[in-house]
């Protein structure tokens, strides 16, 4: 994703901004840096603002997960927030990032590979690839309520099944619920996965599949002694973007059953508009600490994955 | 994406032996089986929500199609001043967005090299503070803050430039490492033009592509986030939304559905532009798992 394609898109670019070796260069150095003093000036704003607008929140966040209502510091808002409802709530989010990550990861990856396999420039894959970028963004509000009219009580496909005679509630499944979630959140996890694993599927050499093949391999033995293990670390790291971005998901879980289902951001919006308990502002900044923790750590492996491929990608 | 013979290319170089060609055609039968498959599971389910929120959103109150819940979107009291406020904060966020990030990667492009991974690190931490966190953390932080700042939507606009960093950054960084920003600088400023002149007349028309995909960015970004202005207690068009849906479901599954078609094609619109040059850029920067926010 954009987080990869960045340093790969430029590297380079950087090298070429060092000062040249003459003495030439050395001049233009020193002159450099007698106006880089100024030219730092520049940077200030950007700075500036990024410190106010999200070092000063996110620092608010973490300081007062540690404090008491009165200001004293303590452990107790973070061990509160591992008990009760609030430790379910943990769960509970730390499922649905899981299975949807999964679900995304294998249902994803095996749809890229299925449209590359297709002839190339053809409309389909045109038409898969912008579609995979609307739909990773297509979450939140809109994305809930679309699925009210498909599998709601008097959704779409609710009723035609109801037709058939059989009723969706019996088996258990309610889109207000965790099961729903699951459903709900796949929808742009699959498109995500799609959009992450492309360039890792395009960078396998047709070259390694011939070999193999003439070597006698079968497509299942390419795949599991060839193409997983080389795509092993994409698949990790997309695993892990995808639980991020499911992790901290608010909108769609509240727009779907208005906050029922005990996912950690809807407990943290709880927490903040209305006072459950007394000192549950500074119970919320706990929960959000250990959120920043979860996707921090899995954002981090994320990058460090996609490094590693982005060595043979090129 | 380098590579010039993607897995996919085009078998040209005819097989060898007759048996080879018979075992590659008859993978290719195979391969066609499950890959059709998955097409088909793929369309019914990204498909049939959007059918059944159309179907849904035509279905009368006793039972006959009409698309009453169209016409409704405009006769609700809060619909304009919902949209307004979003457009509003949206068009402030675009607008402190480019004014912060043009000059600084220019800056840092043709100046400190160095600073380029501080930047982006910097750029990418929005990504790991979820929007709900964040509002948490604007409520703390700001609790002080003069009036003008926490007592008015503004804020929302300020924080907004926040979480659209990763996607504006990587829009503009994608233009940036496509034209020779250093020679175009260069001669500008050998023309005589000074720093303020080369930016206007030089930098920010070789960018315009990336300008417009990271203002379009950030603008579908603020005309569809939920969680800070519900959690900041600002009406904004996504909240309106949510608020018609708890009495009259057809309007907010219709305001869904048109919402969905035009922010659809503004994507698509920036994926065509894109299309033209580094297409895999632009869909890089679409990428934004966590854009449910």
């Amino acid at each position: 994703m954009s987080v990869a394609d960045a340093p790969a898109a430029s590297a380079g670019a950087g090298e070429a901004d060092l000062p040249g070796s003459g003495p030439r260069g050395v001049a233009e150095w020193l002159r450099g840096t007698g106006r880089n003093g100024f030219a730092l000036l520049g940077l200030v704003p950007f700075f500036a603002y990024t410190v106010v607008f999200l070092g000063l929140p996110t620092a608010s966040v973490a300081i007062n997960a540690f404090r008491t209502a009165h200001g004293t510091w303590t452990l107790h808002n973070i061990s509160l927030s591992f008990e009760g409802i609030y430790r379910d709530a943990f769960v509970t989010s730390l499922k649905v990032a899981l299975c949807t990550s999964a679900i995304g990861v294998v249902f994803g990856g095996l749809f890229a590979q299925a449209v590359l396999s297709t002839r190339r420039n053809t409309v389909l894959r045109r038409v898969v690839t912008t579609a995979s970028g609307v739909f990773a963004n297509f979450g939140g509000v809109p994305l809930a309520f679309a699925f009210i009219a498909t599998l709601g009580t008097t959704g779409m496909v609710t009723r035609m099944l109801h037709a058939l005679g059989f009723d969706l509630s019996s088996t258990g499944f309610s889109l207000f619920t965790f099961s729903g979630i699951v459903v709900v959140y796949t929808y742009f996890q699959v498109p995500l996965m799609v959009l992450v694993i492309t360039p890792a599927l395009e960078g396998l050499r047709p070259q390694w599949r011939e070999a193999a093949e003439g070597l006698g391999a079968s497509a299942a033995s390419y795949w599991r002694l060839v193409g997983l293990p080389v795509l092993a670390p994409a698949l990790l790291g997309s695993f892990l973007l995808l639980f991020g971005s499911s992790f901290a998901a608010y909108a769609t879980a509240w727009a779907l059953t208005s906050g029922t289902v005990p996912l950690v951001p809807i407990k943290i919006g709880t927490l903040l508009s209305g006072n459950v308990i007394t000192g549950g502002e500074n119970l919320g900044k706990a929960l959000g600490f250990e959120m920043i923790v979860v996707i921090a750590v899995a954002m981090v492996g994320y990058v460090l994955l996609t490094r590693r491929v982005s060595r043979w990608l090129r | 994406m380098a590579t010039l013979t993607g897995p996919a290319a085009p078998p040209l170089p005819p097989t060898p032996t007759a048996t080879r060609a018979l075992a590659g055609a008859g993978r290719a039968v195979r391969a066609g089986w499950w890959r059709w498959t998955i097409f088909a599971i793929a369309a019914v389910y990204f498909l049939v929500p959007l059918i059944a929120a159309l179907e849904f959103s035509l279905r009368g109150r006793d039972g006959h199609r009409t698309i009453g819940a169209y016409g409704k979107i405009l006769s609700e009291p809060e619909f304009g001043s919902a949209l307004w406020s979003s457009v509003k904060l949206g068009l402030m966020a675009v607008a402190i967005t480019l004014a912060l990030l043009v000059p600084t990667m220019t800056l840092v492009h043709l100046r400190f090299p160095k600073l380029r991974r501080v930047i982006e690190t910097i750029t990418v931490l929005p990504l790991v503070i979820p929007p709900v966190v964040l509002a948490v953390g604007v409520l703390g932080a700001f609790r002080t803050a003069p009036q003008w700042l926490i007592g008015t939507p503004t804020i929302l606009g300020f924080e907004y430039v926040i979480l659209a960093l990763p996607f504006a950054y990587r829009a503009l960084d994608a233009g940036i490492g496509a034209v020779d920003l250093r020679t175009l600088v260069e001669a500008s400023r050998g023309l005589g033009a000074g720093p303020v002149t080369a930016l206007f007349r030089v930098v920010l028309p070789n960018l315009r592509t990336a300008v417009l995909s990271a203002a379009v960015l950030t603008l579908a970004l603020v005309l569809g986030e939920f969680a800070m202005a519900s959690l900041l207690l600002w009406d904004t068009f996504p909240s309106w939304v949510v608020h018609i849906g708890a009495s009259e479901a057809d309007v907010s599954v219709a305001v869904s559905l048109v919402a969905l078609v035009l922010t659809w094609l503004l994507l698509m619109v920036l994926v065509t532009l894109g299309g033209r040059r580094g297409g895999r850029a632009f869909v890089g920067v679409l990428t934004g798992g966590t854009r449910d926010e």
